[in-house]
């Protein structure tokens, strides 16, 4: 049926835009510290919880969302600030300690949300309504367009910010030799505090924009995390092109696995690919993207 | 002075016999053993909208029981634990209560998953088990310690295969999720479509924190089907309702009683407009006609959960009162906490009206409810209405 593998491919790049943004923050804290942020899909419920809250004090959409980010970018500055920086600046820089870190922070950041929160099923309204679209013989929703466009002008707006600003470039060339990069005058904490921040506020740019359709709640972090972790690891890490094909692609093989194959395990779709990425690509679609070090 | 058999006899005869027998004689009035009810309910996790409400209402009526002088003169002690819907968790916790804590009867198990879980426990430890869960193999076949208050999966899919042959449907569509109710009932409807004439032409299935089910929808639009079966709880159901919407299935769509609750109806938007579900009279407590023997009770109880949590009743708070109420019930009539008394007095449990219908139990039927206890709801508007 013509229009069965459209309407798969549909829900599939709608799930893959929201895995492409978490991956893509899983990339940047990667480039930067070599470490993995395992609290990236906390960020992703924060910034939807925010939001969620936010529009319940009577905000309007257009003023509550871009705050929930920014609140979700705020959070990610305190982990960074409070959590890591400790450990990196007594030398303790040990790639492992901080990914055991950013572990805790996950556990400390979900145990607080249900505090500061609830334990229930939460929706956003639709951005532009759900009317359906038809397009070829599936339906879409506005609000997957939403997502897609969403996904695609932060994409951009990064793209533009690490290739077209000094600050984009101070970055990149941290990450690439961080004692050149402090000799000529580059913060290396300002760095790792804003990689923070924009991983951040990716994910809960992603949390906003689907939390209407998949709705909300306090945890949903751990699967999105680990799924855009996969999505990451599939497209390369550290890789930003990379982290956004693996997400698609993540999200297409789970959409189309799902209607062809079994719907029942859709979740081990994103296991399976870490198993294969790292038994045969360990260096993910893009190749280990290794950073000169001169 | 020494410390001499004499001296500590004359010690004691002077001191501690006249300070200490007034308290050995007060000692029964605060010796006495408050009854002990434990619970292990889903508070947080997929099935919070099934524990979180039936929290409330355990801790609200056990404060208004105990205020008004206790069961027997004896205060009730409520032991909650939060299994998150865990199985695992349900177990660990079933154990704490039967052992550390020494709870007198158990009202709980929000889930199929979880109650199942503890059901072998009660069951060895010899402790009344009322579960708040829905599918039919809790008491079937019927286990000496275990009961339940809600109504059976194989119950809610009689109901709406009822409904469905009424309006001229033939062919109906299964779509369910990966819990353990949500198996049951798929199970159980598999089992009893052939009995009305109903043929099930498609059964999808999708996994418990699934977010899309467009695929499963758009194979159903193509299955031939005339009607639209959800058997499942939690937010699976409101999502279903609105790709089911989204994907233009355009069929009459039914839901189980595990989404009878204004939750699922705020989650699925409009998407819920003529959705229909059996459902416990406690939803519709204003359109029932006056004479109805429900009525006092359900209108009852929505006023004091509205009135104290400011939010809407749910069915599942209902069968936790019934749970809770049945065994005090039980405990009045067996004149103590004896658990093989308490046992027989739930089981010969006979007329009791309560949130979810009126209850007969018997040594073969452990639920006590029949199909009139079910009503099928519509969604008009937003909300609740009555069909017929």
């Amino acid at each position: 049926m013509g229009g069965s593998w459209l309407q798969y491919v549909a829900g599939g790049l709608t799930a893959g835009a929201i895995y492409a943004l978490v991956a893509l923050g899983f990339s940047i804290v990667y480039h930067a510290s070599h470490a993995i942020n395992f609290a990236q899909g906390e960020f992703v419920m924060i910034g939807g919880m925010s939001a969620v809250s936010l529009v319940g004090l009577g905000l309007p959409m257009w003023a509550a969302l871009p705050l929930a980010v920014l609140g979700a970018a705020i959070v990610g500055l305190l982990v960074q600030r409070l959590a890591l920086e400790r450990a990196q600046a007594r030398g303790q820089a040990d790639v492992v300690t901080l990914i055991i870190i950013t572990i805790g922070v996950a556990l400390f950041l979900r145990g607080l949300a249900q505090l500061v929160w609830d334990k229930r099923i939460h929706a956003l309204p639709a951005f532009s309504g759900s009317e359906p679209i038809p397009i070829g013989g599936a339906t879409v929703l506005p609000q997957s367009l939403w997502v897609l466009a969403g996904a695609t002008l932060a994409v951009l707006a990064l793209g533009w910010f690490f290739n077209r600003t000094l600050y984009g470039k101070a970055m990149r060339a941290t990450a690439i030799n961080p004692l050149a990069a402090r000799l000529v005058g580059v913060s290396t904490r300002g760095v790792m505090r804003t990689s923070f921040a924009l991983a951040a506020a990716l994910g809960a740019l992603g949390g906003v924009l689907t939390a209407p359709i998949t709705f909300t709640s306090t945890d949903i972090g751990v699967m999105l995390g680990l799924k855009g972790f996969a999505a990451a690891m599939l497209g390369g890490l550290g890789s930003f092109g990379g982290a956004i094909a693996g997400g698609l692609l993540l999200g297409l093989i789970e959409g189309l696995g799902a209607g062809f194959i079994s719907s029942s395990y859709k979740d081990a779709i994103a296991f399976v690919v870490i198993l294969v990425v790292l038994f045969l690509l360990p260096g993910g679609l893009v190749g280990a993207r290794r950073s000169d070090r001169v | 002075m020494g410390l001499n058999p004499q001296s500590v006899r004359s010690f004691a005869r002077r001191w501690l016999l006249p300070l200490g027998l007034p308290f050995a004689l007060a000692a029964p009035a605060w010796a006495q053993e408050p009854i002990r009810i434990g619970s292990f309910l889903s508070v947080t996790g997929p099935a919070s909208f099934l524990g979180d409400p039936e929290q409330k209402t355990l801790e609200m009526q056990v404060d208004k029981i105990n205020a008004e002088g206790g069961v027997l003169g004896r205060k009730l002690q409520l032991t909650v634990y939060d299994d998150a819907g865990d199985a695992e968790k349900a177990r660990t916790f079933a154990k704490r209560l039967l052992e550390q804590d020494k709870v007198d009867v158990i009202v709980g198990g929000s889930t199929t998953g979880t109650t199942m879980a503890a059901v072998p426990l009660a069951e060895a430890a010899g402790v009344p088990f009322i579960s708040l869960a829905g599918a039919v193999v809790i008491v079937e076949p019927v286990k000496k310690w275990v009961f339940k208050t809600p109504h059976t999966d194989r119950m809610a899919c009689d109901k709406i295969f009822v409904d469905m042959k009424a309006r001229g449907f033939t062919k109906a569509a299964l779509i369910s999720g990966s819990g353990g109710f949500d198996k049951s009932m798929r199970g159980e409807c598999l089992k009893v479509a052939p009995n009305h004439g109903v043929q099930i032409v498609a059964d999808e299935t999708y996994g418990a924190a699934d977010t899309d089910m467009t695929a499963q929808l758009t194979k159903i639009k193509g299955s031939g089907a005339q009607a639209v079966l959800n058997a499942g709880f939690g937010q699976g159901p409101a999502i279903v309702t609105r790709n089911h919407k989204q994907v233009g299935v355009n069929l009459p769509l039914y839901q189980s009683h595990g989404v009878a609750s204004k939750e699922y109806i705020k989650l699925s938007g409009d998407a819920a407009e003529g959705v229909r579900l059996p459902a416990a009279a406690l939803l519709v407590a204003d359109l029932l006609p006056a004479g109805d023997p429900q009525k006092p009770v359900v209108t009852g109880y929505r006023n004091a959960y509205e009135g104290k949590f400011k939010s809407d009743v749910s069915t599942f708070g209902g069968h936790a009162l019934d749970g809770l109420m049945i065994a005090v019930d039980a405990i009045k009539a067996a004149g103590g906490t004896d658990r093989a008394k308490v046992r027989d007095a739930i089981e010969a449990t006979k007329g009791y009206v309560g949130t979810g219908g009126v209850v007969n139990m018997s040594a073969t039927d452990h639920m006590g409810l029949d199909l009139s206890a079910f009503r099928m709801l519509e969604v008009k508007g937003g909300n609740w209405s009555l069909v017929k």
